[in-house]
């Protein structure tokens, strides 16, 4: 039986050149979705890694009472020092905590590729930015200056975004500020924002009052009593979120349009690709009836024969999926592409064709490539011998 | 016409071949119908600005405040008919996912400003009069089941008071308006800026935009400059562009959505020409006797070619009725999502464009076949 189904099939896939026309329509097919399907749920995993990346665990953002992103909130300096002042926070050698009262303002900047606009976030943020951010590492020119108006650029916004290269000048706020240097932190939403000293941020915007406060916490399972400790203190009106609770609500509405993106359109179009792939194993056991009568006459039982049909289908669809998948890789694979996050300003994240997501899309293709064998090879075992031989 | 019978009896020869083959163009022009119709929606903010209306901002960037001062001085700028403000709200319903978009104003000077906003002179009069008042768009009053009387709790994502602190605001609904020529428009909230003003804790004398009418559309880009000028070098510069130009940046920062559909349909339809393009010419090969004996008949090269580019477009054209009105069918479900029930005309009438030009091209190697099909190879098979 396993003889007659390894020859029936070995045959089978060998006349494949053969039939290579038909044979393209199950590949090309399947090739379109799985290279749509990957491609947008590329996007899905650039963007939550970028989000995601941002939080660690042992670190808290603390923002107004109501507010849902930093650019919405305020929080005004008694307030941070109240905070700066609760238990539970990790404290460097001088005793002072590791966190950072910050300042986020947005500035219109222009992008690079068609100097459409684009919102770009400034942050200020405190001298404890090493400590509380270690995964900050300048990788180009110096650090900003206090006092002076000079900032660093992430290398996701730099570039993204026009007039950010070092020695760049950017106008805003009636003077001009240098850009000193370019940082990293390692991929996450940070890298498409701006740093500044926040104290200069706020004079330049001649405003007396912070955003958000990110702080470092002694460990994780400090965080609630961190966060009780903020919300019964009646002098405060604030809400604390762990960074990775913050970043999971900001990217959650778009991660859901994507995902909806990703397997409605993929699900419409597989639909349509399984109709091709059924057309095309009718053809292919039509044109073959009298080679499976034959087979049939000489002996062979009906499953070698729909064994044969459902695994050419699968390894067309194979095929097609490979295709699809490569394609997606080569044309998007860390493409930079940014969109509007929860601060109102550009996030800038790579479109990332991950494993995972190629195992998904070969998942599928083999699925379609099943159901779309599945019945022609019914159809193939139910061939009447003697009418078969007799057409022709 | 009186052929007709002839080409459907031929394109349905094959009945399960045909049927899976205009299955697969009733999905792709489903497909076609729902992301085409999405993206006319969003670009239809676009599409119905106002060419004669302009939008001032703050030069740094939308979010950062004008101050209200600036009213006198726009309006005396010439070519400047009307000057209005409004500010973000950030406003939310009860969850911060039930979003409200409400806007401070002073109804005198926006309303007029806005004429494709239809709202009761009645309810304009009790908005001013009413100092907690607010009129709500139809859509946003069905979407909370509101009705005018009732005083609503909204909160404000960004506006503290300055009484107590929160961020509670009440509202008394005094009255509703209709956008008839787009109800998307219909999800406002609209409310006096004098009590909003007076009632905030940061932030009072400003406003976050203004909203300028011009006297001659034509002049609508030296208003603008003038407008900027006036305000240039100083602590709060403006950027001053249409409405168009204003709702076609903001669109973009989310994405460029045109690029996302284009490329997804472009890749449907590829594949769709490959797979229908080879089952036509399949069936025309297995046909060649068929033809043969019609030609032999007497009818002309150009006759049996055009049977086989009409056999071509009504499966096209078939397939793509039933795939717009599939899609049109499933508009009502996404009006949540897109603010818009029904799929639009224009692409309606683009998807069956797209179709005909679908089934000439799927036709061309067919029909060449067709017409230099030579009478006696063809009988003896070869």
């Amino acid at each position: 039986m396993l003889k007659q189904t390894l020859a029936v099939t070995g045959m089978n896939l060998k006349a494949l050149p053969q039939r290579l026309g038909t044979s393209s329509v199950i590949i090309v097919g399947i090739a379109g979705v799985v290279a749509v399907l990957v491609s947008v749920l590329a996007m899905v995993v650039g963007f939550r890694a970028t989000m995601e990346n941002t939080g660690r665990d042992d670190r808290a953002l603390v923002l107004r009472g109501g507010s849902q992103a930093e650019i919405n909130s305020s929080l005004s300096r008694e307030d941070a020092q109240t905070i700066l002042d609760t238990a539970g926070l990790r404290r460097d050698a001088q005793g002072e905590a590791i966190a950072c009262p910050e300042v986020v303002v947005i500035i219109s900047m222009k992008t690079l590729a068609d100097a459409s606009d684009a919102n770009v976030t400034l942050r200020g943020t405190c001298d404890k930015l090493a400590a509380l951010r270690p995964e900050f590492k300048l990788v180009a020119g110096r650090m900003y200056a206090p006092a002076v108006r000079e900032l660093i650029v992430g290398q996701s916004a730099a570039q993204q975004f026009d007039n950010l290269a070092i020695g760049d000048e950017i106008e805003f706020r009636d003077s001009s500020w240098t850009v000193v240097g370019h940082f990293s932190t390692g991929g996450d939403n940070h890298e498409s924002e701006l740093l500044a000293d926040n104290e200069t941020v706020l004079s330049a915007y001649r405003r007396n009052g912070y955003q958000s406060l990110t702080a470092m916490l002694e460990s994780p399972a400090q965080f609630t009593a961190f966060k009780d400790a903020l919300t019964t203190n009646p002098t405060l009106k604030v809400d604390a979120r762990t960074e990775p609770q913050y970043y999971a609500q900001q990217s959650e509405q778009l991660t859901k349009v994507l995902n909806f993106l990703a397997y409605f359109v993929g699900g419409i179009m597989a639909i349509g690709a399984m109709f091709g792939a059924l057309n095309t194993m009718y053809t292919a056991v039509s044109s073959r009836s009298v080679e499976i009568a034959t087979l049939r006459a000489l002996g062979f039982s009906s499953m070698p024969v729909v064994m044969s049909v459902i695994v050419e289908a699968v390894v067309l669809a194979l095929i097609g999926g490979l295709i699809g998948s490569a394609l997606a890789w080569l044309f998007f694979n860390g493409n930079a592409v940014s969109t509007l996050g929860g601060n109102f300003s550009q996030v800038v994240f790579r479109l990332t064709v991950s494993g995972g997501l190629i195992v998904t899309g070969i998942t599928w293709a083999c699925a379609i490539g099943l159901i779309g064998g599945l019945f022609p090879a019914i159809r193939a075992a139910r061939l009447p011998i003697a009418e078969a031989l007799r057409a022709h | 016409m009186k052929f007709f019978p002839l080409i459907w009896a031929s394109l349905w020869r094959k009945k399960a071949r045909t049927l899976l083959t205009l299955l697969s163009i009733v999905v792709a022009f489903l497909l076609f119908g729902m992301l085409q119709g999405v993206n006319s929606a969003i670009n239809r903010g676009v599409e119905l600005a106002n060419v004669d209306r302009l939008i001032t901002i703050n030069k740094l960037s939308l979010t950062e405040p004008l101050p209200i001062s600036y009213l006198n001085q726009i309006n005396a700028v010439s070519g400047v008919e009307g000057v209005a403000y409004a500010t973000w709200f950030g406003s939310y319903y009860q969850e911060p996912q039930q979003f409200v978009f409400g806007s401070p104003v002073d109804p005198e000077l926006y309303l007029p400003l806005v004429p494709e906003l239809q709202i009761a002179d009645e309810s304009v009069r009790k908005l001013t009069q009413t100092r907690t008042g607010a009129v709500v768009g139809q859509a946003l009053m069905a979407k909370y089941d509101w009705s005018v009387g009732d005083r609503i709790p909204i909160q404000s994502s960004i506006w503290t008071k300055a009484a107590d602190g929160t961020s509670n605001w009440e509202f008394d609904i005094v009255g509703t308006y209709t956008v008839p020529s787009d109800a998307n428009q219909e999800q406002g909230f609209l409310f006096n800026h004098s009590y909003f003003d007076e009632a905030r804790a940061f932030g009072n004398g400003t406003v976050g935009w203004y909203l300028i009418k011009v006297s001659d559309p034509g002049r609508a880009a030296e208003v603008a400059r003038a407008v900027d000028a006036l305000f240039a070098n100083s602590s709060a510069e403006t950027k001053t562009q249409s409405e168009k130009e204003f709702s076609q940046s903001f669109i973009k920062q989310f994405g460029d959505i045109n690029f996302i559909v284009t490329a997804i349909l472009g890749a449907v339809f590829f594949t769709l020409l490959f797979l229908t393009g080879n089952t036509m010419m399949q069936s025309v090969r297995e046909r060649a006797p068929e033809l043969a004996v019609l030609k032999t008949l007497g009818f002309s090269d150009t006759t049996v070619t055009v049977f086989v580019v009409i056999e071509s477009l009504l499966l096209c054209l078939f397939a793509a009725v039933l795939g717009l009105g599939l899609s049109s069918l499933m508009f009502p479900a996404m009006k949540g999502v897109i603010g818009q029930a029904t799929l639009p005309a224009d692409v309606v009438l683009s998807g069956l464009i797209a179709a005909v030009l679908l089934a000439l091209v799927i036709a061309l190697i067919p029909a060449l076949r067709t017409m230099r099909l030579s009478i006696v190879d063809a009988l003896a098979g070869r």
